[in-house]
């Protein structure tokens, strides 16, 4: 599993989870999957988790219903999600398993005091585990900073 | 008679197809038309029991079935349910 991000996709989602900080931010991925999925556009959405936002994050049902919608209107294809973890590592919690659907891509953006730390991105295998999936540009983001 | 929304986390299940014409006067028997025409996404809609799961969310054109007759709903032939997967997560 493959994933690519254009410069503009991972530039805004960092910026969001920066802002957003230190409550968890999440959006939405779209894009087109050749043999690597690649991350054209990405569209925030209000963290809808009732109470502490800062170790939760729940998109509601409206607004899952308006991105498949988006997607079929703008000729391109949801891949997935993306989500901070405020101080926490970049890797899917037992929480984030549990609630895990197949076949998206799952990006987890690491933020510690503020800032970007690292980002990674996940999907369920057939075992339904997730795996680690390599991100395939922009290495180098954390340091562009 | 209603046309059932697959979302895309499920769509390899209905061969790609993002809608699926269903038989049934409510919205239990919808399901379960599409679940007998589609049989591997069963498993991610119903649980062992024959519930619908917990994590799986059901809309009748913009209405949360739940402020309705639940899946009990009636269902008309231009009637539209959308299966939504619970997105959620945290880093805890």
């Amino acid at each position: 599993m493959k994933l690519q991000l254009t410069e503009t996709a991972q530039r805004l989602i960092q910026e969001h989870a920066t802002e957003i900080y230190p409550d968890e931010c999440c959006g939405f991925l779209y894009g087109h999957e050749t043999e690597v999925r690649l991350v054209q556009e990405t569209v925030p959405v209000i963290n809808s988790k009732n109470g502490d936002k800062r170790r939760r994050f729940e998109i509601s049902p409206v607004d899952y219903m308006r991105a498949e919608k988006y997607a079929l209107e703008n000729n391109t294809s949801l891949l997935g999600v993306y989500h901070s973890h405020p101080d926490h590592p970049a890797r899917p919690s037992e929480h984030d398993l549990n609630q895990a659907v197949p076949y998206f891509s799952y990006i987890i953006v690491s933020v510690r005091e503020g800032k970007v730390a690292d980002l990674t991105s996940w999907q369920l295998n057939e075992a339904n585990q997730f795996e680690e999936e390599s991100i395939l540009q922009n290495q180098n983001f954390i340091h562009h900073n | 008679m209603a046309k059932i929304i697959i979302p895309t986390p499920l769509r390899k299940f209905t061969g790609n197809q993002a809608t699926i014409e269903t038989n049934g006067s409510n919205v239990l028997e919808s399901l379960q038309s599409l679940a007998e025409t589609h049989p591997e996404i069963k498993k991610h809609i119903f649980d062992d029991a024959g519930q619908v799961r917990k994590f799986v969310r059901l809309y009748l054109g913009d209405e949360d079935i739940k402020a309705l007759q639940n899946e009990q709903t009636a269902v008309q032939e231009n009637s539209v349910i959308s299966i939504i997967p619970a997105i959620a997560g945290g880093s805890k």
